[in-house]
């Protein structure tokens, strides 16, 4: 590390001083977290000079990582802070400096209203219009403000803490028929309100809606597409169909039982779901787990990694209309659930992984079974490539389609793996290991168009970096404790939990309550399947989670989709869409 | 009436009963063909395909039919009835009298059309109209484009699919399927006419809209196209009828280029049935192993590929029948 990136153990905190030079002191607060980055609290009238800053200065922060709202009006402790009822925090990220920023703004209940990051950062555009509709927080000169998550005709605002979390709390939900016709007609798509024009010239363009009940969106994602003839001039899409609330559910459950939401944010990712919120709440713990924890954690994020990766290669493909190859990638996924099942003891949502360390330790004869799992997989990836992948209706659909390049990506928020097909050898494993990821030799593929084949050609490779960390972890999986032994470890290890009153108390109090942990903020972001995912937890000193933020990475791919595919066909889209990789419970949470 | 004697009334009852009789042939094997095509799809797809309806599976037709009579037969109410209702008959029936002409033994076959494969492409012709009426009748966009493509992609295909064949024609000097046939017993007209036969293939696989050449339905980008408004036995009848369609590609192929029923020891009928069954199996095979080429694609391949192919061909064969006379 260089001398820049080493204070206080943390990286990049350099641009704190960069900006106190050229705002002056007196004008920002920064606030102590455990985040790893700084975190500035700036006044809104000069946010946006702040951001162009930024944006501009010496190894600049090239993107808007993420963008939220935090309702902090029954925050407890939040001395040293602006006053604010609500705070929108704005987190770039620089690949230069290897770090994030975040910037805050304090806003007060009375004047709702921050200026729009639209003009700076292009991908602002959607998250600003999810904090309208989840804090109601005007964005002034937003291009689109209207809801993102919730229907056109809800009322109310889900995140601010005088929202009620449950349904219980609710009228009982009631549909008539007149209720069912507003509703429908509030979804219709309405070209005019896009600034479309419906004909041009001598060409009458046609409006598809394609979704959110379509065989290859994945879920239940809509585009609305403007055509002429086949060719997409232009699209419109719209998520939140698969809204769950899982934010605001983390404000209703403890710190551990909050664990099985995270499984379900990217359900093809399993408990590499759980490892960013994991390792933030162990932050905020100040639990250090053993070696042998970190490694399993390791190992079966790298499974369910390849298991997420398969079931994309046979989607992907089947976009692209070749029937069969979903087939194998699904026995092949067996083969991963058979390793899966028997160290956690589930398929998709294992929920494994737990504050301070894992559920159980591995199983004897877990070894064989990941053996087995290694020895079954390369000749298998190998006859992907060969029969799909160098087929040459394969690479007349996929080569110089939908491409865009290394800075239109970061522009637009994209990570992981799409990222790295425009060739930037960007792998947060790498860049900023978490649970000793430092330990494991592994590269990282490139693409070099960062089309639609190199989308597809990446995350092969990638499987077979996957396999090598599995190999590594087989061979040299450390002895030791699964979990921790630290007081907030949850549930306690239990053969310390039979030994005097004490330790059953705390036991008692952890399973019934849920740990207690200190109030600050914490932050952690991994390597996901699909890209950079980040769970931003805020503790106000209780056994809930006062506010989380889950940063998925599909939510800015969809965004994206326009920049790359106007001026294709429909089944350009088509394979676009394959190759992006994304779940709807990813985007929407 | 004198001429109505009972050899006459013998002669016209027993031709009718071997019409029924490939008719019944016709349609059953189309039908049959879908649990065969999933029993192969299965086999090479690394599963089992539906195998729990009586013996192997053997019963999973009469399911799938009862099922699909029961299902609810549903015209949109923005449809345009007429033409949503004409349209799957079209489907249907158009592929299946071209069975009409196929010469099955030296003693079956329905006619004996001097104009055989003239009948055959004007049915084919007709059946776009099935697809056009579907697309146009459902007023759903899907289903638009759906028509749209297959419009254009049949049209574009259906002039060569002529042109593949004038080899053929050239050589036996007849349109007649039977003179055809008979025409193949020392040497099977693939050899001579290989490329004749290639691109009969391809526009063959084209008009029944199979994979890799089923854009008109391609169920990951237009959802089903031409035929998702459909429903019960509408959409069975297009079901169907895409397999009569296989049936009688295959048919075609074994007729014209593969000696028909010529074959040694085994008796004609069976030969027929063996070619006609490997074509078939060609078909099932195309769609497990290939992905959809884009629509465009498909298009430029018809015009710029397949279109001058068979015109040379159809040159080359020229020379060489007028050498040869």
């Amino acid at each position: 590390m260089t001398s820049e990136t080493s204070q206080a153990g943390n990286t990049g905190f350099a641009i704190v001083d960069e900006l106190k030079a050229r705002f002056g002191e007196a004008n920002l607060v920064v606030q102590p977290t455990l985040t790893g980055m700084p975190v500035v609290w700036v006044a809104r009238e000069q946010l946006i000079e702040v951001m162009h800053f930024v944006q501009q200065v010496r190894k600049p922060f090239v993107m808007l990582y993420d963008l939220h709202g935090v309702d902090e009006r029954l925050r407890m402790h939040r001395s040293g802070l602006p006053p604010a009822d609500f705070t929108v925090f704005y987190q770039l990220m620089s690949l230069e400096r290897n770090s994030e920023l975040m910037i805050k703004v304090a806003l007060h209940e009375d004047d709702l209203r921050v200026p729009t990051l639209c003009n700076v950062y292009l991908n602002a555009n959607w998250y600003e219009r999810e904090v309208f509709d989840m804090f109601g927080i005007e964005f002034t000169g937003h291009p689109h403000l209207t809801r993102m998550l919730m229907p056109p005709t809800w009322h109310g605002h889900p995140l601010r803490k005088d929202y009620p979390a449950r349904a219980t709390e609710f009228d009982p939900y009631t549909l008539t028929m007149e209720g069912q016709d507003r509703e429908q007609e509030a979804l219709r798509f309405n070209p005019e309100e896009w600034g479309m024009k419906r004909q041009s010239g001598d060409t009458d363009y046609m409006f598809l809606n394609l979704g959110p009940n379509h065989p290859s969106v994945h879920g239940v994602f809509r585009i609305a597409l403007q055509l002429d003839g086949e060719e997409v001039v232009d699209c419109v899409p719209d998520i939140g169909y698969h809204h769950r609330g899982a934010e605001k559910m983390a404000e209703r459950q403890s710190w551990h039982s909050y664990i099985p939401y995270t499984d379900r944010i990217d359900y093809t990712g399993g408990v590499m779901n759980n490892l960013p919120y994991i390792l933030a709440t162990e932050k905020l713990a100040g639990i250090t787990v053993t070696p042998r924890a970190e490694t399993i954690r390791v190992m079966m994020s790298e499974m369910f990694r390849i298991n997420s990766h398969l079931l994309f290669l046979g989607t992907f493909l089947q976009d692209l209309g070749a029937m069969s190859p979903v087939f194998y990638t699904f026995s092949d996924r067996q083969r991963a659930y058979y390793v899966i099942e028997a160290i956690t003891g589930f398929r998709m949502h294992p929920a494994w992984f737990r504050i301070g360390g894992v559920a159980h330790d591995l199983p004897r004869g877990w070894d064989r079974l990941v053996r087995e799992f290694l020895d079954w997989m390369p000749p298998r990836l190998d006859e992907y490539e060969r029969a799909m992948m160098d087929n040459s209706i394969v690479r007349e659909r996929t080569v110089n389609i939908a491409t865009h390049t290394t800075a239109e990506a970061l522009t637009w928020g994209v990570t992981g793996p799409n990222l790295r097909a425009t060739g930037l050898k960007y792998d947060l494993r790498k860049a900023k290991p978490y649970s000793g990821y430092e330990n494991f030799d592994f590269d990282i593929p490139v693409g070099t168009n960062g089309d639609v084949f190199d989308r597809g050609m990446l995350r092969i490779e990638e499987m077979r970096q996957s396999l090598r960390i599995i190999e590594q972890c087989l061979k040299n999986m450390p002895e030791g404790d699964y979990k921790a032994d630290h007081p907030l470890t949850t549930p306690p290890p239990r053969d310390k939990m039979l030994q005097h009153i004490e330790t059953l108390i705390t036991h008692f109090l952890q399973v019934s309550w849920g740990p207690v942990l200190k109030p600050n903020e914490s932050f952690q972001m991994i390597e996901a399947t699909k890209g950079l995912n980040s769970y931003y937890l805020t503790s106000d000193g209780n056994t809930m989670s006062y506010r989380t933020r889950i940063r998925t990475p599909s939510f800015a791919h969809l965004q994206h989709i326009p920049a790359v595919i106007n001026g294709g066909f429909v089944p350009d889209l088509i394979a676009h869409l394959g190759s992006i990789d994304f779940v709807m419970a990813d985007v929407d949470r | 009436m004198s001429w109505m004697s009972t050899d006459v009334l013998l002669a016209i009852t027993v031709g009718v009963l071997k019409a029924i009789v490939i008719l019944l042939a016709a349609v059953l094997s189309g039908a049959f063909l879908t649990v065969i095509e999933r029993r192969l799809l299965g086999l090479w797809q690394d599963r089992y395909g539906p195998n729990r309806v009586g013996i192997f599976g053997s019963g999973q037709l009469i399911a799938d039919m009862i099922k699909i009579f029961f299902k609810e037969d549903w015209i949109p109410p923005f449809a345009d009835r007429k033409l949503f209702v004409l349209a799957p008959a079209i489907a249907f029936a158009s592929l299946l009298l071209s069975f009409l002409v196929i010469p099955i033994t030296p003693g079956w076959g329905v006619a004996d059309l001097n104009i055989g494969i003239l009948f055959f492409f004007a049915m084919a012709g007709i059946n776009v109209y099935a697809v056009l009426f579907g697309g146009y009748a459902s007023a759903n966009k899907y289903a638009l484009i759906g028509a749209m493509r297959a419009s254009a992609q049949t049209l574009s295909y259906e002039v060569f699919i002529g042109l593949s064949l004038m080899g053929v024609v050239a050589m036996t000097g007849s349109f007649n399927m039977r003179d055809i046939v008979n025409g193949q017993e020392g040497l099977w007209y693939i050899v001579p006419q290989f490329f004749g036969f290639l691109t009969f293939l391809i526009a063959g696989v084209a008009v029944t809209h199979r994979a890799p050449f089923d854009q008109p339905e391609a169920e990951q980008e237009i959802a089903d196209g031409y035929h998702v408004e459909y429903s019960s036995m509408k959409f069975g009848m297009f079901f169907i009828g895409e397999y009569v369609g296989i049936v009688l590609v295959s048919a075609l192929l074994t007729t014209l280029f593969m000696g028909g029923w010529h074959g040694p020891l085994l008796p004609p009928i069976v030969w027929f049935l063996l070619k006609t069954s490997f074509f078939v199996m060609l078909f099932v095979l195309a769609r497990a192993a290939l992905p959809r080429p884009r629509y465009d694609r498909v298009m430029q391949f018809g015009w710029k590929f397949c279109l001058p192919l068979t015109l040379i061909n159809l040159l080359v064969t020229g020379v060489v029948v007028l050498l040869t006379a």
